[in-house]
């Protein structure tokens, strides 16, 4: 079975450039302004969208994004609502992969099986759950790659050749490597250093490689793209949404722009950096 | 409801760390590997005389066990029923049970060679219990409170401070127990070579339900010994207070296969059932969060909601797993106390029996005053004395309407 995801890096591997993979909080600073910014997501550079379902105890996460996970919670979105956005961004867009992020408690309340089949219906993907290790994989990885979507796994610099291959065992779509051991937006990864992380990955599979966690500049983009099959960028954009907000954390006529300037630039940074060798 | 029930309660958690559906390791791939470490060390540690040995040596002389079970004559009189006792956990080194927890994982730490421990705490009691022992055994020592709980807990900031250890407030979502767990666990992740953490109760993922139930079943096995002594048989029954619900199970779960012995938890209704409360098991339903599956207070969406009770060390939306399946099972029953109605045993303790007791057994003791009036004389009823009050008599006194 081929999905979006594959399809699409398979075209990036054609077009000999890495993907830019961009994460957006469903729901903040709200519904509506969220779905503007997915909306125009694809056009500004983004190859992967990364939609954050929104939870009160985000344990992995660093400030930017704990708040806005708030922000969203308190603007009234839900795992429904969530959802929803993506079944109205599916009307106009049906090549950009839409890969949902979050916790397990929201998914485990809505019903696994009712989920996934929403989840289908509407649109998406992939999913990413954080607490979810290999340990737990009947819990929802199986029903998911059963129901058709790709249950994308998290490798970690403490994810070591001995535990790789349990890691990646129901693994599909893309492997996305979180390049620091710490929460999100924490610390700056290190080019090199995730370039030799990669390779350690692709040794064990064939799947592409995405690198995340505390990439913040276009010239980091860069960087990380270099190797690597995509790059993901979270709380930067995050960041810069806020920034666009007002004193009440109301979104204002610069928000949507605020984000697609940024994965504009992004985009540019990893469309510069050449493909290694390595692979 | 009829419960098909197992040959044995004391069998859990399984390999996987499952009690029942309850249980698991819910936590992101970074601190996996950690989880894993940790059961090994712990296995090897159990299997271990030495490690049991050297233990107990601490349990003696700096711990200050056996502690007492105590025939709380005054209260029984008031009662009027049942013959109660107290076990004395508020007389241990710390003023409550969470050294016996502390101990023991401190002594895994330093096997596993790590040198930096981190702890949550929302009352202070656990954090002060691992400051101390990191001021033992000369270990750094790093301890998440929630900004509320620092404000109402002063004393024990202080004590914390005293010990050599540093205490970080969490401006977090609801600035509370809950979220100075999720920081405990985002430093973990961060500090992964080097930092052992901590928990306070039998929560989280697998093994710390198993290995803290452990730590604490101490209290249990004494009781056993202790009461065979004073009355040459079982109690009838047994009644903790539960928040995580670490002294509960230390004192219940080496009685869980004496199908004689009644057992009562007690958990904290704040308010009322109805509004602002911290009952897991009343109020909640199964979901997931730091780490294992088990009774939640939470929304329609899976968002974890405020939890409230005058006790911080109960202020939690979730109870322990092993707790969550014991309640499906029918093995305990789970009932629940407002702040009114321990502030109530809490002044009636302290005035009966000389002995100001900790809000959180405060709770176990309001339950006292309904179950033991109804009981004949003969029952032999055991109510674990977790912690000393001293550190609530600020948040007493002002709901007395007064200041210290």
């Amino acid at each position: 079975m081929t999905t979006r995801i594959d399809k699409r890096f398979s075209e990036l591997n054609k077009q000999g450039r890495a993907g830019l993979v961009t994460f957006l909080m469903a729901g903040d600073p709200d519904h509506e302004t969220s779905l503007a910014i997915a909306k125009a997501l694809p056009k500004a550079g983004a190859d992967v969208i990364e939609l954050g379902m929104p939870f009160t105890d985000p344990m992995a996460d660093g400030p930017a994004i704990q708040a806005a996970g708030l922000r969203a919670l308190k603007a009234g979105a839900t795992l429904k609502k969530t959802l929803a956005l993506v079944r109205d961004f599916r009307k106009g867009e049906s090549d950009t992969p839409i890969v949902l992020m979050g916790y397990y408690n929201p998914i485990y309340t809505y019903g696994v099986d009712k989920f996934l089949v929403d989840a289908k219906a509407a649109g998406v993907d992939g999913l990413i759950v954080v607490d979810l290790p290999p340990e737990e994989d009947e819990e929802l990885c199986l029903p998911a790659l059963k129901a058709g979507l790709n249950f994308i796994r998290l490798a970690t610099p403490t994810t070591d050749d001995k535990r790789l291959p349990a890691v990646l065992m129901n693994t599909s779509g893309f492997v996305y490597y979180v390049s620091i051991t710490g929460i999100t937006g924490a610390a700056t990864p290190q080019a090199d250093k995730v370039s030799s992380a990669v390779a350690r990955i692709k040794r064990h599979t064939k799947l592409p490689v995405a690198v995340g966690f505390g990439v913040r500049t276009a010239e980091q983009a860069r960087g990380i793209a270099a190797g690597a099959d995509a790059v993901v960028v979270g709380s930067a954009l995050v960041d810069a949404l806020r920034s666009s907000l007002d004193k009440d954390n109301k979104a204002t006529a610069g928000t949507v722009k605020a984000v697609t300037d940024l994965v504009a630039s992004l985009a540019e940074g990893v469309r510069l950096a050449r493909r290694v060798a390595a692979e | 409801m009829s419960v098909q029930q197992p040959n044995s309660f004391r069998t859990g958690p399984d390999e996987r760390g499952h009690f029942g559906i309850y249980g698991g390791r819910f936590v992101a791939e970074t601190l996996m590997p950690l989880v894993l470490e940790l059961e090994k060390a712990y296995a090897q540690a159990k299997a271990d005389p030495a490690f049991q040995k050297e233990m107990d040596g601490y349990l003696t002389h700096y711990v200050g066990r056996p502690s007492p079970l105590y025939f709380a004559e005054r209260f029984t009189e008031h009662c009027g029923g049942a013959k109660i006792y107290f076990k004395r956990e508020e007389l241990n080194h710390t003023g409550a049970h969470k050294v016996n927890n502390v101990l023991g994982q401190i002594m895994v730490a330093r096997r596993m060679g790590k040198k930096r421990i981190i702890a949550e705490t929302g009352a202070g009691m656990h954090g002060v219990a691992t400051a101390t022992l990191c001021a033992r055994f000369g270990l750094e020592c790093i301890v998440y409170m929630g900004a509320v709980d620092v404000e109402r807990q002063k004393p024990n900031v202080f004590r914390m401070k005293m010990l050599g250890a540093e205490v970080r407030p969490v401006q977090s979502g609801t600035k509370t127990l809950k979220d100075a767990m999720n920081e405990a666990l985002r430093d973990w992740v961060t500090n992964v070579a080097d930092t052992f953490y901590c928990i306070g109760t039998v929560a989280g993922p697998h093994p710390y339900p198993m290995m803290v139930r452990d730590f604490q079943s101490i209290i249990g096995r004494e009781t056993r010994e202790q009461m065979q002594e004073a009355e040459g048989r079982l109690p009838d029954s047994l009644i903790a207070c539960i928040g995580g619900g670490s002294n509960a199970m230390g004192l219940f779960h080496p009685f869980l296969d004496d199908r004689s012995v009644e057992i009562y938890g007690v958990e904290a209704a704040g308010h009322g059932l109805t509004g602002l409360h911290a009952a897991s098991i009343a109020g909640g339903r199964p979901g997931v969060l730091h780490g294992n599956r088990t009774y939640l207070l939470m929304d329609d969406d899976g968002q974890i909601k405020d939890a409230h009770s005058i006790s911080a060390g109960l202020d939690y939306p979730g109870i322990g797993p092993e707790h969550a399946w014991l309640n499906d099972m029918g093995r305990v029953n789970f009932l629940s106390a407002t702040d009114d109605e321990a502030l109530h045993a809490f002044k009636l303790c302290s005035k009966l029996e000389g002995i100001i007791p900790a809000l959180e057994p405060a709770h176990a003791l309001a339950k006292v005053l309904d179950i033991a009036p109804k009981k004949p004389k003969d029952h032999l009823m055991v109510v674990n004395l977790s912690g000393r009050g001293d550190k609530d008599l600020a948040t007493v006194a002002e709901h007395l309407g007064g200041k210290l």
